[in-house]
C-alpha cells in the first residue's frame, strides 16, 4: 500500500496547485489517476529531483506532477475547505506531539542537571537505562531527584513543565482538587491528573493505531478476496463479516478481559482489532467490486498479469481511500473503546494510567469533579478530532461534493 | 417476499451456529472454576471444614453444569511420547478423540434448542426468568429515549438540510454541534452528570442511582410515577443524545440526498413553495432511512447499555451482564449473548423488509443476503 500511494501523497506536499478548475470531469478522478500509474510504470522515476536534469526529464516530471497531483491534491484541495476538518487535524497533531514528548512534558526527573560536578539528563538517560545500554551509578539508582535538588545537591537543573511523572504516588496529597502545585489535581492514591493525562495520550493513540492496524489488515485482506473472487470466497467472507457485526463487541471484550484476569495494553488492542475489521472489510469488498469491471483491471488481465499483481499495483490503490476514512473512524471507536473498558475497571492494568482510568476514579468519589472533567475532556477531544478528520475526508473524497 | 424471509432466515442458521461455539468456547476456556468458586462461597460459613464434602459438592456442581464433560465434539491430543516413553513422529503426535453427544456444548445447545438457557451459577434460578424479569426496565428506558430521539432528531434534520440552501452557516453549525453530540463519550456525560447535578460539591436536583426514592411502593400512584420519572431524567438524557445526533445528521443526509432529484426540481420548477416542495414531495422519501434505522434498535432493547445501567445503578439487563461477568456466572452471559444476536440479525432483516415496504423500487429478487 504504501509503496503505491506514498511518493504521491509526497508529491503533494510540495505543489498544493490547487487543480480542482482544471478538471472537467470530477468523476473521471480515479481514472485518471490510474492511467498515470500505468503509463509511469515502465520506466521507474527517480525518488528525488536532481539537480542537473535535462529539459526532457523535466518536462517528464511535469507531466507527471499533472497527472499525480490529480487525485490526493484534488482530495487535499476538497479537505482544506473544511475549516473544521482542518483544526481537527491539528488537534490530532497536537495529541501526537503530546504522546512523543510526554516523557519530556512531565516527568520527576529533570531534563538535564549538575549533581556533583557531573551533568546529567536524566529523562534521557533513563531511556538508555531502560534499554539496558547504560546504567545509573549506585546512588543515583533509587535517588529522588526532587529531594536532591531541595537539599541544594543540585548546582543546577532544568525541569520538565510539570514535575510529576504519572506512577508517582504521594498518599498525603491524594484527591486534593486543582492547585498551584498539581494543576488538574491528584487522584485517589496522590497521582498528578495532568502528568497521567499527558501520558495516557500515549496509550490511547497506540491503542487507536495500533488496534485499527490489526483492524485494516484483517479487513483489507478479507474484504480484497470477498470483492475480487466472489462467489463462494464471497459469501463465506460475507457470512464471517455478519458474525462479527451480530457479536455484542463491548460486551464480548469485556468478557474476555474478567476471563483471562491480566489485562494488559495488547490485549485490549488485540481485542479492538479483531472485533473492529468487519466495517474495513466490507468498504474494501465493496470498493474492489466496483473497481474490478473497470477497463483497466481488463485490460491488466488481458494483459495476462497475475492475480496478485492486479489486486495489489492495480486494484488495491483505488479502493484504498475508503478505507482511510474507516480508519480514522475506527481509531475514534477504539479510544471510545479503550476509555469504556478502563472506566468500567475491565481495561488495561492498575497500574497504568489511561484517560478511561483516571476517568474510573472520579466514580469512587462524587466530589472529586476534577478526575471527570479533564480526562473526559482528553477522550472527548481526541474522539470528536479523529471523527471530524474522518468526516471531512469522506467529504473530500465524495466526488458529488465538489463543486 | 416470503421465499425472500424464509432464504434469509435460513442464512442466519450459519451465523447463530457460529456465535453460539464462539461464546461456548471463550466462556469455558476460562481458568478458574465456577464449581469452585460457588462451593467456596456456600462453605465460608462452616469455615470448609470438612475438605471432602467440598469436593464432593464441587464434584456434583460439576456434573450438574456439564463441567466434567469435554467442551466440543472431539478432542485433539498432543502426545509428544508414547507408551514405551519414547518421543513419536511429528505426524504420530496429534491423535483425535472423539466425544460424541455427551459433551458441554451439544448438552447446552440440546437445552437452548428447547428453550431452556439453564439455571444461574449464583442464585440456580432459570437464566429466562432473570432476565424476563428485568426486560420491561431496559426496553422502557430504550423505548422512551428512542421515541424522544426521533421526534426531535426528524425536525432538526429536515431543518439543518432546509437551510442549507438560504444560508448555510445555520446548517454548518447544526451540524458541527450535532457532530460534537455524536462524539461525546456517554460514560464521560453521565459521571459529570452525577457530579454536578447529583448530589456532590454542586447541584443536588437528581437522584444519582436506581429507579426508585425510598418512599416507593408506598406512595400514591402519582408520587411513584413522579418519583420514577424524576430517577430516570438523568439515565435517558445520556441515552438520547448520542442516538438523536445521529439520527438527525442521517436525517439531514436524506433530505439532502432527496432535494438533489429531479422531481424535486420539477416541484420548485412548477411554483411550489419551497414549505410544500420540502413538506410533501422531499419529507416522505427522506423517511425512508430513517424508518429502517428504527430496526437497528431491536438489540438495544434488550441489551441495554451495560455502561449506563452500572453508572446510574438501574437493575436492567445491561447492569445484569455486568454482574454476570463479575461473578463468571456463565449462563447468563451465554444467554445475553445469544439473545443479542438473535434480536440483531432479526433487527437487520427487519429493517431490510420495512425498506422494500417503504420504497417499493427495491426488489428482493435483485438484492444478496
Amino acid at each position: 500500500m504504501s509503496n503505491e500511494t506514498k511518493p504521491y501523497t509526497e508529491e503533494n506536499e510540495a505543489g498544493n496547485q490547487p487543480l480542482a478548475d482544471t478538471l472537467v470531469e470530477p468523476s473521471n478522478v480515479g481514472h485518471e489517476y490510474l492511467i498515470g500509474q500505468q503509463t509511469s510504470q515502465p520506466a521507474p522515476l527517480p525518488e528525488v529531483i536532481p539537480s542537473g536534469e535535462t529539459v526532457e526529464e523535466s518536462k517528464r516530471l511535469a507531466a507527471r506532477k499533472a497527472v499525480t497531483q490529480s487525485f490526493w491534491s484534488l482530495v487535499r484541495h476538497q479537505y482544506k475547505k473544511n475549516r473544521v476538518a482542518v483544526y481537527a487535524l491539528y488537534v490530532v497533531y497536537f495529541l501526537f506531539a503530546v504522546a512523543i514528548l510526554a516523557d519530556v512534558l512531565a516527568n520527576d526527573k529533570p531534563l538535564y542537571a549538575n549533581y556533583k560536578g557531573t551533568v546529567y539528563f536524566p529523562v534521557f538517560k533513563q531511556y538508555l537505562v531502560d534499554l539496558s545500554l547504560d546504567r545509573w551509578s549506585p546512588d543515583l539508582v533509587t535517588a529522588d531527584w526532587k529531594d536532591l535538588d531541595q537539599s541544594g545537591d543540585l548546582k543546577s537543573a532544568i525541569w520538565p513543565p510539570i514535575r510529576y511523572s504519572e506512577s508517582n504516588e504521594d498518599l498525603e496529597n491524594a484527591l486534593t482538587p486543582p492547585s498551584s502545585k498539581h494543576l488538574l489535581g491528584t487522584d485517589g492514591i496522590g497521582r498528578d491528573v495532568l502528568s497521567g493525562m499527558i501520558h495516557g495520550s500515549r496509550i490511547a493513540l497506540s491503542i487507536g493505531f495500533v488496534s485499527m492496524f490489526f483492524a485494516i489488515i484483517i479487513g483489507v485482506v478479507l474484504g480484497a478476496l470477498a470483492g475480487f473472487y466472489g462467489g463462494w470466497v464471497d459469501s463465506l467472507i460475507s457470512r464471517l463479516i455478519e458474525i462479527v457485526f451480530t457479536l455484542p463487541i463491548f460486551f464480548l471484550i469485556i468478557t474476555i478481559v474478567a476471563i483471562v484476569q491480566q489485562g494488559s495494553v495488547w490485549l485490549i488492542m488485540v481485542l479492538i482489532g479483531i472485533t473492529g475489521w468487519p466495517g474495513v472489510a466490507r468498504y474494501t469488498r465493496g470498493e474492489f467490486l466496483r473497481v474490478r469491471n473497470m477497463d483497466f483491471v481488463s485490460a491488466a488481465t488481458a494483459l495476462g498479469f497475475k492475480d496478485a499483481r492486479i489486486v495489489f499495483r492495480h486494484v488495491l490503490p483505488n479502493s484504498l481511500a475508503p478505507v482511510l476514512v474507516t480508519a480514522a473512524f475506527g481509531i475514534a471507536g477504539a479510544i471510545l473503546t479503550e476509555a469504556g473498558l478502563s472506566f468500567l475497571g475491565f481495561g488495561v492494568p492498575p497500574t497504568v494510567v489511561t484517560w478511561g482510568s483516571v476517568l474510573n476514579d472520579a466514580r469512587n468519589d462524587i466530589h472529586a469533579w476534577w478526575l471527570a472533567v479533564f480526562p473526559g475532556l482528553a477522550i472527548f477531544l481526541a474522539v470528536v478530532a479523529y471523527n471530524l478528520v474522518g468526516d471531512g475526508l469522506r467529504d473530500a473524497l465524495d466526488p458529488r461534493l465538489r463543486d | 417476499m416470503i421465499q425472500y424471509i424464509i432464504r434469509r432466515i435460513l442464512l442466519f442458521i450459519p451465523t447463530l451456529f457460529a456465535i453460539t461455539v464462539i461464546s461456548f468456547i471463550i466462556t469455558r476456556m476460562a481458568p478458574g472454576d465456577p464449581a469452585e468458586l460457588k462451593a467456596g462461597a456456600g462453605g465460608e460459613g462452616g469455615q470448609r471444614a470438612n475438605q471432602q464434602i467440598n469436593e464432593q459438592i464441587i464434584k456434583q456442581i460439576r456434573a450438574q453444569w456439564h463441567l466434567d464433560k469435554p467442551i466440543w465434539y472431539w478432542t485433539v491430543l498432543t502426545d509428544e511420547k508414547d507408551n514405551n516413553g519414547d518421543l513419536k513422529s511429528i505426524s504420530d503426535r496429534l491423535t483425535f478423540h472423539w466425544n460424541g453427544t455427551q459433551n458441554g456444548y451439544h448438552l447446552w445447545m440440546a437445552d437452548v434448542l428447547s428453550g431452556n438457557f439453564g439455571n444461574s451459577y449464583q442464585d440456580q434460578r432459570p437464566v429466562m426468568e432473570k432476565i424476563l424479569e428485568r426486560l420491561p426496565i431496559t426496553a422502557t428506558l430504550a423505548i422512551i429515549s428512542t421515541f424522544l430521539s426521533f421526534i426531535i432528531a426528524i425536525p432538526i434534520g429536515i431543518y439543518s438540510a432546509a437551510k442549507q440552501r438560504e444560508n448555510s452557516k445555520v446548517d454548518k453549525s447544526v451540524s458541527t454541534t450535532l457532530f460534537i453530540l455524536y462524539s461525546l463519550p456517554n460514560f464521560w456525560i453521565a459521571t459529570m452528570l452525577i457530579i454536578f447535578f447529583g448530589g456532590g460539591d454542586f447541584l443536588a436536583w437528581f437522584p444519582n442511582n436506581g429507579l426508585h426514592g425510598n418512599d416507593y411502593p408506598y406512595g400514591s400512584w402519582m408520587a411513584n410515577t413522579g418519583d420514577l420519572l424524576w430517577h430516570i431524567i438523568l439515565p435517558i438524557f445520556c441515552y438520547t443524545y448520542a442516538s438523536l445526533a445521529y439520527l438527525s445528521r442521517q436525517m439531514r443526509g436524506s433530505m439532502l440526498e432527496v432535494i438533489r432529484q429531479d422531481y424535486i426540481r420539477t416541484a420548485r420548477a412548477k411554483g411550489l413553495s419551497e414549505r410544500i416542495v420540502v413538506y410533501k414531495h422531499a419529507l416522505r422519501n427522506s423517511l425512508i432511512p430513517i424508518i429502517t434505522i428504527m430496526a437497528g434498535i431491536l438489540p438495544s432493547l434488550v441489551g441495554g447499555s451495560i455502561i449506563l445501567e452500572t453508572i446510574f445503578s438501574i437493575p436492567g439487563i445491561g447492569l445484569l451482564e455486568y454482574n454476570a461477568i463479575l461473578a463468571r456466572d456463565y449462563p447468563v452471559v451465554l444467554a445475553s449473548f445469544m439473545i443479542t444476536a438473535i434480536l440483531t440479525l432479526a433487527g437487520i432483516l427487519i429493517s431490510d423488509i420495512m425498506y422494500s415496504v417503504a420504497d417499493p423500487r427495491i426488489a428482493f429478487s435483485k438484492r444478496e443476503g
